[in-house]
């Protein structure tokens, strides 16, 4: 008897639930207008960049961009992870600059301002990985466990991790990296770099797990709403922590790459060059919020590549040297508006 | 205190407020249909209807925040101040939100002034700011401290605040959004008072609610939404509460709704006296201390397929033992067994998967997900069952959820929809629905129909009643509706932290259960 009932309620409720179907299906199609919010602006961007400079639409120009893009690439895609969770962290870009430093440094010869411990050049790359691994630890400790706020810990953490690159190696700038240290960041494969292949498939293997993975959901919903999660009974402190380390490890992997393009970690790699702003900004632009619970590596990476292509563009522009930054931080505020205004309210939080 | 004088109400006054024909859109969804509403002068109108009838939109215009695709709001006769004019508004019109609106941080005097603080040559005049919060609230009877800080009222309190706030600014017309929903029974009495001692002092009501005893305690009128329109309005002393509810359902659904509806009034299980799945829970010496809330070496027993009910004020300790049997709150002392197997405090997760499923108090803080679409809040408790390899298709979430989805009413513009753009009512389906997934046999329920409309409500205690029944798993319903604890086999009052008494013979007697959360009766 009540059976018969709840199925005509159940019955109400499908024929409502079409209706609502259908007008959803507009709202639908405005959000994936959102994934590929950038798109548009790229296909601008390489027009431009074509006109400008003959030379733009190269072969070799184009894997340029990509070598170039896929160290910062891989750094955006930790800094993503720790902002869905609902994190940040500010000292990736010490992470990136200490770990191929501290590795090189095991390596190389007193000569090439080693410490002449001359290890292993695989050991070291075990070692690199390693100190992303503490890095990332150590703030999910303190963040995670320690209910310290991740701004002011992980800003902590820059400055530590920085003047230890430094300390290390008294400002040198260790040099004549073994050839299997540079590989990731210097060979290539036919015309394509190694470092744009690993950094793609990165990209694509955490945007696959992102996607399906039951973790990758989980970080979905430790950042969309934590209290939910953990009601629902997900291991959100367990996820935080291993999302700050994995964050870490990927910046660790970055440094690597940059390491292996320019053959030699140079003091200021990471903090020096202040590679934080264009990790966050790539992120942001993409569409990752700072809020956590939002954002994806289709809209990551279509960040990564036009930073990069902006980046290309001014430097075979010549632009003036000393106006260089300035551009750079225009070209970046005017950007983060393009995809508010485009994507809506996907980069505006 | 000023003589109270009942105002003979004047006919030819201007209506407080005044809607004339209020049309709403929001994408294709028609939110409001030609709302034509006036509010008079001392009245109290009660504002009624299902999830999604349009109140909030309403609300929304009527105070303000929203304007009309059509439609005119005269407040006391005069047009309505542009949108923007914020300022011209709140000196007319206030509405009291159920999320409260002050800032946590200043004291009662800064919330009362909040952006207008009384100056003199741009400087804050403290004292006189002082001074003015204390005559407002002495001249309409309220006793709240002006130099507290607002993060230490109680929620009754801080709705005093925000009241004062509104009259302090020279309205005469509040809007009260569901003002009783996280108010403990006699923080609602004392509301009551207040609105009673308004009203008498010639200021307009509208009281939006879902309770309809509240609006046949206070209201002197009554107007029902349906869909977007006004499908009925009248005196208070016209109508009876069928009178409303079939207004509120419409004429050709009342059939349906009802059966629902009583559905769970003459209980009987479903599963012929099905026996307990699972193993019996034991809640040995629980204490715990925290501000607010205190919890005295509470034990309690819900055998196998028993359907036991915790009642109280709030304070009591009611919805803490249950979170902490939830493994969502960590106990001082004491400890939770199921069966033999003696949970982890604090532990959510281990409490999952020892089997107890959990409808959380408060689903926007604890309930869902809101970016996430319907389907994926639903599977969340069993994402480790339904993972291949660690991966989940999206096509087995969806069929996984999508029973549930159906067995709830749930109304959804497909599973993937967020969850945030669901109605309230449909909100806590999904909540609900994410507790029943994991095939529990405890499920912990926290006022499992809170802020739902009547038919939903209805439907969800009637599933709970059911499933229970099938699957012979225990229920443990923490809750203040009284409502909800038809379902149970047998209630247990707790006072203070302490269990006072205990029913188990259902039907439970209404009086005598406020009474005993009184801390009055028959020990």
């Amino acid at each position: 008897m009540s059976d018969t009932k709840n199925n005509l309620a159940a019955l109400a409720a499908d024929v409502e639930s079409a209706l609502a179907r259908r007008r959803s299906r507009s709202a639908a199609a405005i959000s994936w207008v959102r994934e590929a919010a950038l798109l548009p602006v790229l296909a601008v961007l390489l027009v431009v960049g074509s006109i400008l400079n003959s030379h733009f639409l190269t072969v070799s120009n184009m894997t340029g961009i990509g070598q170039q893009a896929s160290a910062l690439g891989v750094v955006v895609v930790g800094e993503s992870l720790i902002l869905l969770i609902g994190g940040m962290d500010l000292s990736l870009e010490s992470t990136y600059g200490l770990a191929p430093m501290l590795a090189a440094w095991l390596i190389v010869p007193v000569a090439a301002f080693g410490d002449g411990l001359l290890l292993n050049p695989y050991l070291g790359i075990v070692i690199l990985l390693a100190v992303g691994a503490a890095a990332g630890l150590v703030n999910g400790l303190l963040i995670v466990k320690g209910r310290l706020n991740g701004f002011i810990v992980t800003l902590g953490m820059t400055i530590l991790l920085a003047g230890i690159q430094d300390g290390i190696v008294k400002g040198q700038a260790p040099f004549n990296l073994p050839q299997a240290f540079g590989y990731l960041g210097a060979a290539a494969i036919g015309a394509v770099p190694v470092s744009l292949i690993v950094a793609a498939v990165i990209f694509v293997l955490t945007g696959l797990f992102l996607r399906y993975h039951r973790l990758g959901r989980a970080i979905y919903a430790v950042g969309g709403n934590r209290e939910a999660a953990r009601a629902a009974g997900i291991r959100v402190d367990s996820v935080r922590m291993g999302v700050y380390v994995a964050g870490s490890i990927l910046a660790a992997i970055g440094g690597l790459m940059e390491a292996g393009r320019v053959s030699s970690v140079t003091p200021t790699q990471g903090y020096g060059e202040g590679i934080i702003f264009p990790v966050f900004a790539a992120a942001v632009i993409g569409g990752v919020s700072l809020q956590g619970g939002r954002g994806n590596m289709v809209g990551a990476a279509s960040g990564v590549i036009l930073l990069g292509v902006v980046q290309n563009i001014l430097e075979l522009e010549n632009a003036p040297n000393y106006w260089i930054d300035a551009i750079d931080g225009g070209v970046i505020l005017f950007a983060l508006i393009l995809a508010r205004v485009i994507g809506g309210e996907a980069s505006a939080e | 205190m000023r003589e109270p004088v009942i105002p003979a109400a004047d006919p030819q006054a201007a209506p407080a407020v005044e809607a004339a024909g209020i049309h709403k859109r929001f994408g294709s969804t028609r939110a409001l249909r030609g709302v034509d509403l006036s509010l008079q002068p001392g009245r109290c109108l009660g504002l009624v209807g299902r999830n999604g009838a349009g109140k909030s939109t309403l609300v929304s215009i009527l105070s303000g925040l929203v304007a009309p695709d059509a439609g005119e709001v005269r407040l006391d006769g005069r047009p309505a101040p542009s949108l923007g004019d914020i300022a011209a508004w709140r000196g007319r019109i206030a509405a009291v939100f159920q999320h409260s609106m002050v800032v946590p941080n200043l004291t009662v005097a800064e919330n009362v002034f909040l952006g207008r603080p009384p100056a003199r040559r741009g400087v804050v005049d403290w004292r006189r700011m002082r001074e003015q919060t204390r005559k407002v609230m002495t001249d309409w009877g309220f006793d709240v401290n002006a130099d507290t800080a607002c993060g230490n009222l109680t929620v009754e309190q801080r709705q005093v605040v925000e009241i004062t706030r509104a009259l302090a600014a020279g309205t005469r017309c509040l809007l009260l959004d569901e003002p009783t929903a996280a108010l403990e029974r006699g923080a609602a009495q004392r509301l009551f008072e207040r609105i009673r001692q308004l009203q008498v002092q010639g200021v307009a009501i509208l009281y939006i609610s879902h309770h309809l005893e509240e609006v046949f305690e206070i209201c002197t009128d009554v107007a029902v939404l349906r869909d977007g329109e006004l499908v009925r309005t009248a005196p208070l002393a016209e109508v009876t509460k069928d009178d409303l509810v079939t207004a509120m359902v419409g004429e050709q659904n009342i059939s349906a709704e009802r059966t629902v509806a009583s559905a769970s009034a003459p209980r009987e299980r479903a599963g012929a006296a099905a026996a307990g799945a699972g193993p019996d829970l034991l809640v040995e010496g629980v204490t715990f201390a925290s501000p607010g809330v205190f919890l005295g070496n509470v034990s309690l027993t819900v055998r196998a397929g028993e359907r036991v009910g915790v009642t109280g004020l709030r304070g009591s300790g009611a919805t803490t033992l249950a979170r902490i049997v939830a493994g969502a709150t960590a106990p001082d002392v004491g400890q939770v067994r199921l069966g033999d197997r003696v949970l982890r405090p604090g532990d959510r997760a281990g409490a999952l998967r020892a089997g107890i499923g959990y409808i959380p108090e408060d689903r926007q803080a604890d309930g869902f997900v809101p970016l996430l679409g319907a389907a994926e809040n639903i599977a969340m408790t069993i994402t480790d069952r339904i993972a291949r390899g660690g991966f989940i298709s999206p096509r087995t979430r969806e069929a996984r959820a999508a029973p549930l989805a159906r067995r709830l009413s749930l109304v959804s513009a497909g599973l993937g929809q967020p969850v945030r753009e669901l109605s309230g009512g449909n909100q806590q389906k999904v909540t609900v629905a994410r507790a029943l997934a994991s095939d529990p046999v405890l499920i912990v329920a926290i006022t499992p129909t809170r802020g739902v409309d009547v038919a939903s409500k209805e439907l969800l205690l009637s599933e709970l009643d059911r499933i229970t029944g099938q699957t012979g798993a225990s229920l443990l319903l923490a809750s203040d509706e009284l409502d909800d604890l038809v379902i149970c086999d047998r209630v247990v009052v707790l006072v203070r932290g302490e269990i006072f008494t205990e029913f188990t013979e259902p039907p439970f007697d209404r009086e005598a259960l406020i009474a005993a959360s009184e801390g009055m009766g028959a020990k």
